[in-house]
C-alpha cells in the first residue's frame, strides 16, 4: 500500500522542533508520554490551583489522552488508543500555562485551546482513534505513577517507540 | 414452554463478548483495506487501522481500549422461559470484562462500578420459542457525538437529510470515522433513539428494503462523504461506510430523528438459544 514515509521525532520536543512542524504531517514519536484523561486532568488542574505538587513535571511534557485496558498476561500494557481530546479542553489552557508542550489525542480542539497552543509554541497531535492494539505494540515501558484509585484513568508514564501521529494544531 | 438454562446463556455470552472486543466487524476492515482515495493521510490511517485489527486478532488484544458500555438487544419468544436471564446477562458482562476496561461509573460522583455493569438491555417480546441476544460494545467517543432532533412534519425529507449531515459535521471528527451512521425516525423520543442504535447493526453495505428510504440513505451517505472528514478525521472521502435508516410510525405532529454515530470499531455479535 502506498503510504507516507514519516518523519521521526524524539520526545521531549524542543521549541525549535515544534516550530518546524506543519499541520498535516505524519510523524513517528519516540520517548516519554504521560497518560491522563478526564479525572486525572480534573485533579491536576485542582493541584495547580491549590499550589500542590503535580504527579509529573509539566515542563516540556507530552500528555497522551488515553485510558488503557488492563495488561494481558505477558504484556506490560493493554490496548491503548487515544480518547477524545475535546473533553480535556476545559483544563488544557491552564496546563499549557504551566509548561505542557505536546498533547496527543483524537478529534478537534476548541478555539481557546487552539489559540493557547499557538501562543505557547505547543503542538496538538492526532493519533488514530481505535488503533489501540497498534499503539500497544509501540510501548516499551509502562509505569503507574499517580492516582491508582482512578483505575484506567490513572497516570501512567510510558516509553514509546515509533508511535504514529499527525500534526494537527501547531 | 422451552426452557433455556441461564448458566449456558452466561457462558455463551461471555465468549461472544470477548471475541467481539478483539475482532471488529470484518466488513469494516475489508472496506479500509480496499479504500480508494487521493488523500495520503487518509490512506495511511486506513492502513494503520487494518494493521491494528490484524495485530489485535493475532495477539488476542482488544482492538480498541474503549471496550465500551455493554448493550444488549434481547428478542425473547413467548414460548421460551429463561429463569434469571437478566442476571445471567449482567454476570456475563462481569466475567467478560474482568480483563477488559471498566468504563462504567456513577454519572454524578464518577465512582466506577468496577465490573462494567449494569448492562444496557433492551427486551423485545416476539412469538415462538427462540431467544436471541445481540451484543454491541458502545464506546464513549462515538456515542457522545450522537444527537436527537425533534423536527416537524413540515421539515420532511430535506430536514432529515440536513439533521444527519449536521450531526456528522458537528461530531464526526471526534467519533472515530469511518462511521456507521444509524438513523432512527419516528415513534416518540426513545423510539427514535432505540431505532438509531439498532440501525448500526445492519450489515454494512445493505440498504433499506423500502425504496424511498434506500434512496434517502444513498443521498445522505453521498453528502456525508462530501464533508471531507475522512478516515481518522485526517481529511479524505471515507467519512462514513453506511447510513442505515430505521423507521416507526409517529404522531401526526412529530418527526423525531435520532442520529447514532458508530465508530469503525464496530463490535457486535448475536447468539441464539
Amino acid at each position: 500500500m502506498n503510504v507516507i514515509i514519516p518523519k521521526k521525532l524524539r520526545l521531549p520536543l524542543e521549541a525549535e522542533h515544534i516550530k518546524q512542524l506543519r499541520a498535516g504531517e505524519i510523524v513517528m514519536l519516540s520517548g516519554t508520554l504521560y497518560t491522563a484523561r478526564d479525572q486525572a486532568h480534573k485533579r491536576m488542574a485542582a493541584a495547580i490551583n491549590e499550589g500542590k505538587e503535580l504527579p509529573f513535571p509539566l515542563d516540556n511534557a507530552a500528555i497522551y489522552y488515553c485510558g488503557p485496558t488492563p495488561a494481558a498476561e505477558g504484556h506490560i500494557i493493554g490496548s491503548c488508543g487515544p480518547t477524545t481530546s475535546a473533553r480535556m479542553d476545559a483544563y488544557t489552557p491552564l496546563l499549557l500555562d504551566n509548561g505542557l508542550k505536546v498533547m496527543i489525542g483524537k478529534g478537534v480542539r476548541n478555539d481557546a485551546v487552539t489559540q493557547a497552543i499557538k501562543d505557547h509554541g505547543a503542538v496538538y497531535l492526532s493519533a488514530i482513534g481505535g488503533a489501540a492494539a497498534l499503539y500497544q505494540s509501540t510501548v516499551r515501558s509502562c509505569e503507574l505513577i499517580a492516582y491508582p484509585d482512578l483505575g484506567c484513568e490513572a497516570v501512567y508514564k510510558l516509553t514509546v517507540e515509533d508511535f504514529p501521529v499527525m500534526v494537527t494544531v501547531v | 414452554m422451552k426452557q433455556v438454562d441461564a448458566a449456558i446463556v452466561q457462558s455463551e455470552l461471555t465468549k461472544l463478548i470477548t471475541d467481539c472486543l478483539i475482532t471488529p466487524d470484518k466488513a469494516v476492515t475489508l472496506a479500509l483495506k480496499h479504500i480508494v482515495t487521493d488523500s495520503k493521510p487518509e490512506r495511511t490511517a486506513a492502513a494503520l487501522i487494518v494493521e491494528n485489527n490484524t495485530i489485535a486478532e493475532r495477539q488476542r488484544l482488544y482492538c480498541c481500549q474503549d471496550t465500551g458500555q455493554a448493550v444488549f438487544f434481547v428478542k425473547l419468544g413467548d414460548e421460551v422461559v429463561c429463569k434469571g436471564l437478566n442476571e445471567a446477562i449482567n454476570n456475563a458482562v462481569k466475567d467478560a470484562y474482568k480483563n477488559a476496561r471498566k468504563s462504567v461509573a456513577d454519572p454524578i460522583t464518577r465512582e466506577n462500578t468496577n465490573d462494567n455493569t449494569p448492562a444496557i438491555i433492551e427486551y423485545t417480546l416476539t412469538s415462538g420459542d427462540e431467544l436471541e441476544i445481540t451484543y454491541l460494545a458502545k464506546g464513549a467517543g462515538s456515542e457522545n457525538m450522537s444527537r436527537l432532533y425533534m423536527l416537524t412534519p413540515a421539515d420532511g425529507e430535506k430536514g432529515i437529510v440536513n439533521a444527519v449531515v449536521d450531526a456528522v459535521e458537528k461530531g464526526g471528527k471526534n467519533a472515530c470515522p469511518p462511521l456507521i451512521i444509524g438513523v432512527g425516525i419516528g415513534g416518540v423520543t426513545e423510539t427514535a433513539c432505540m431505532l438509531s442504535k439498532r440501525a448500526t447493526l445492519r450489515p454494512v453495505g445493505q440498504f433499506s428494503q423500502r425504496a424511498d428510504i434506500a434512496s434517502l440513505e444513498k443521498e445522505i451517505l453521498q453528502k456525508v462523504n462530501a464533508l471531507g472528514i475522512g478516515v481518522a478525521a485526517l481529511g479524505g472521502n471515507l467519512t462514513a461506510l453506511a447510513v442505515n435508516i430505521e423507521t416507526a410510525p409517529t404522531h401526526i405532529g412529530m418527526l423525531p430523528v435520532a442520529v447514532n454515530l458508530q465508530c469503525h470499531s464496530l463490535r457486535h455479535g448475536s447468539v441464539k438459544f
